[in-house]
């Protein structure tokens, strides 16, 4: 203090403010950050508790412990092999092409994401591919590090075997249900890809053999029930945050060869390396076909294009969120505008389903609101992101990995708060992303669609995890501890149907109905809906 | 004028002014950052479009939090430094240090992406600016004149009307 008063003694008071003005302004500034940081924070917090949305994960499946479930897997294509590597089975040549992608780009994960993956404890037994390159290519990659596999010629081989608890099908859409009703009849448990069913007649056939066989466990391949945001959304519509949902969009836009199923054709296929009759199946005989073969999906006969392979992600998005089951009107229109390459599925599609007693709540007097618009509209030739949106009288969600709310200027349940200023209708309300701690290295486009749908991975405790992974092990948890799967027969019998309604629309033309008293879909006398749906006519 | 300031007393509160306004700016940014827990740069050093694999590399798991905490700490030693008028020779190096590195990483250069700017710049904007700013409060320290270092300097710096 001494050499305080020291230092201080020459100076006069205008000395002194010319040394020490600074330190008021210094708190000053600091006062007004600390202010503004605070402000900001309350009104934040005030928002978070008014909606009170919780961000949760779904309850984590059970143990994998116990003995090694032997599984077997029918169709080893591109899908086929994803499927594996969820299951913990990565081929030699990606672990390989994984390692250079890291080393070139440090954000690509791919290859630790894989390596970090939980073991699921299963046997990788059996494997039936119809094409003896990709059969032998996985029996060279599975036949390791203490597994056993075996090619299985046909599927009923495989099932019969008695080498497979449980089976996973990656198939084209024709193949779907009767090797599932076969599994299930064998008392085998089945994973299926989406769409669950090719044709009505097979739909009903599988929920048949699934209810009299309730110890197969039966699950769709939707991954995306096992996204974060999805389950926040669920609790936002559960809390009445977005009030009545008139209309529901989501798209579908994809502008590469990939993303319109003009995948590669292997050099050595050919009558003698493919089970061509195998292939046929239940479709129209023709010649061998290497298009046929490796781009079914452009073909009625197998596939079911746009309703059945991307419509049914976005339908079981919604359904799973809002749980509002099969339209009650399918009405729907498109043409193949964009791929003029002897396809017959449309490439460009517009599907409106329609939900007249459906809602999700309301804010306004009673009786004023009721029923949903959900529309689906695609096309492969541009990839302009549109995302996902739920159109609520009092707000809007959209729906994507990263979830976000804006309150509707015109909201009745907001109306006091906006005009409070407390909510400003252009800066969203909630906003919810898992990754905001990470970020990922997305690599092609169609990668990058897939993964805004959520359809690639999702997050845990903020980390990135495959959500084709969480899927198979809900599966195999329920099979080794029991409980139902998220998408299981119910959740893929109302995608199936909704998709064939929207097969059958763009091909009559003509609205379709749902009768849900007698669960059928209502054709004019005389009409064959599934002759007209699987009607493989090529259209010029 | 005087023999040891040869600038005019309006030229001095100029430069007063300009010093007190750039540290008013790195304490603000500080400030905030400081107090918002969940900020980080590592959304802007990841989406560096010059010097990339170096900005990368600041982002990285392992760097990051050291990086946020170093930018926060400067950030506001700079701006306390720059009001209260002591070692601002110091400051000033380490503000351009920080304001060099803000640039480089979104750099207004022709045929860069610009991103989201309030304004348009070609190969000047206001980082620069404000590193040339700090060149000049380095060139024409006045924390003797208005300043804590006024308090060391009393006896052989005489009186000046200011």
């Amino acid at each position: 203090m001494a050499t305080d008063k020291k230092l201080f003694s020459g100076f006069s008071r205008r000395e002194v403010l010319k040394s020490l003005a600074g330190i008021p302004i210094l708190g000053t500034v600091w006062a007004a950050g600390l202010n503004t940081v605070n402000q900001a924070q309350l009104e934040k917090q005030y928002l978070l508790e008014k909606l009170n949305i919780k961000a949760s994960p779904p309850p984590a499946s059970g143990p994998m412990s116990g003995q090694p479930l032997r599984v077997g897997l029918i169709g080893f294509g591109i899908r086929g092999e994803q499927l594996m590597r969820a299951l913990g089975f990565a081929t030699p040549e990606w672990l390989e092409e994984m390692a250079k992608a890291s080393e070139k780009d440090p954000n690509d994960t791919r290859l630790d994401d894989f390596q970090a993956q939980e073991n699921l404890n299963v046997k990788l037994t059996a494997i039936c591919d119809i094409f003896d390159i990709r059969a032998e290519k996985a029996v060279e990659a599975f036949n390791r590090n203490g597994n056993s596999c075996k090619r299985y010629k046909t599927h009923l081989d495989l099932i019969n075997s008695g080498e497979v608890d449980a089976i996973i099908i990656a198939t084209p859409d024709h193949w779907h249900a009767p090797m599932s009703i076969s599994a299930i009849e064998a008392g085998v448990h089945a994973y299926v890809e989406k769409p669950m069913t090719h044709s009505i007649a097979e739909t009903y056939a599988l929920r048949d053999a699934v209810q009299r066989n309730p110890n197969s466990v039966f699950a769709v391949g939707h991954q995306h029930r096992q996204t974060l945001s999805f389950l926040t959304a669920q609790d936002a519509i559960a809390k009445n945050t977005l009030g009545h949902v008139s209309l529901v969009v989501t798209n579908t836009n994809r502008n590469d060869d990939n993303g319109a199923w003009q995948y590669p054709i292997h050099p050595d296929a050919s009558p003698e390396t493919i089970d061509w009759n195998a292939f046929l199946g239940n479709a129209p005989v023709v010649d061998f076909n290497q298009e046929h073969f490796f781009r079914w999906r452009k073909w009625w006969a197998y596939g079911s294009g746009l309703s059945g392979d991307l419509l049914t992600h976005d339908y079981d998005r919604i359904n799973c969120v809002l749980n509002m089951g099969i339209p009650k009107y399918v009405t729907a229109s498109g043409g193949v505008y964009t791929h003029r390459d002897g396809r017959n599925v449309p490439d460009v599609m517009q599907v409106n389903m329609d939900f007249p007693d459906f809602s999700t709540g309301s804010s306004q007097e009673n009786g004023k609101e009721k029923g949903m618009s959900l529309v689906y509209s695609a096309t492969l030739g541009n990839q302009f992101d549109r995302g996902t949106v739920l159109m609520g009288h009092d707000a809007s969600m959209e729906l994507g990995n990263v979830l976000t709310i804006h309150a509707d200027p015109r909201s009745s349940q907001y109306k006091e708060m906006i005009a409070e200023g407390k909510i400003d209708p252009v800066v969203p309300i909630y906003q919810y992303d898992p990754s905001a701690d990470g970020v990922d290295a997305v690599t092609s486009a169609t990668a990058k669609y897939f993964a805004n749908k959520g359809l690639l991975w999702t997050y845990r405790d903020g980390k990135r995890v495959d959500s084709t992974f969480l899927h198979l092990r809900e599966w195999l948890s329920c099979i080794r501890n029991g409980g139902t799967p998220s998408c299981g027969i119910v959740e893929g019998f109302e995608e199936a149907i909704t998709a064939h309604m929207a097969g059958l629309s763009y091909k009559i033309g003509r609205k379709i109905e749902w009768d849900p008293s007698t669960e059928q879909i209502i054709a004019l006398p005389g009409e064959d809906l599934d002759a007209i749906l699987l009607d493989n006519s090529v259209v010029v | 004028m005087s023999p040891s300031n040869p600038l005019s007393t309006t030229q001095t509160v100029a430069l007063v002014f300009l010093r007190l306004f750039v540290g008013w700016h790195f304490l603000y940014e500080g400030v905030i950052k400081f107090h918002s827990p969940s900020w980080t740069a590592k959304g802007y050093l990841l989406s560096a479009t010059y010097l990339e694999s170096f900005f990368a590399w600041l982002a990285s798991e392992s760097m990051i939090s050291m990086v946020d905490t170093l930018n926060i700490t400067a950030l506001l030693l700079v701006g306390i430094a720059l009001i209260l008028g002591f070692k601002t020779r110091l400051a000033s190096i380490v503000g351009i240090g920080l304001l060099l590195l803000y640039y480089l990483a979104h750099p207004p250069f022709p045929g860069y992406p610009q991103g989201i700017t309030e304004g348009s710049y070609w190969i000047i904007n206001k980082n620069l600016i404000e590193a040339a700013a700090l060149l000049v409060i380095f060139l024409f320290p006045t924390s003797k004149i208005f300043g804590l270092e006024r308090l060391f300097v009393k006896s052989t710096v005489p009186t000046q009307t200011l």
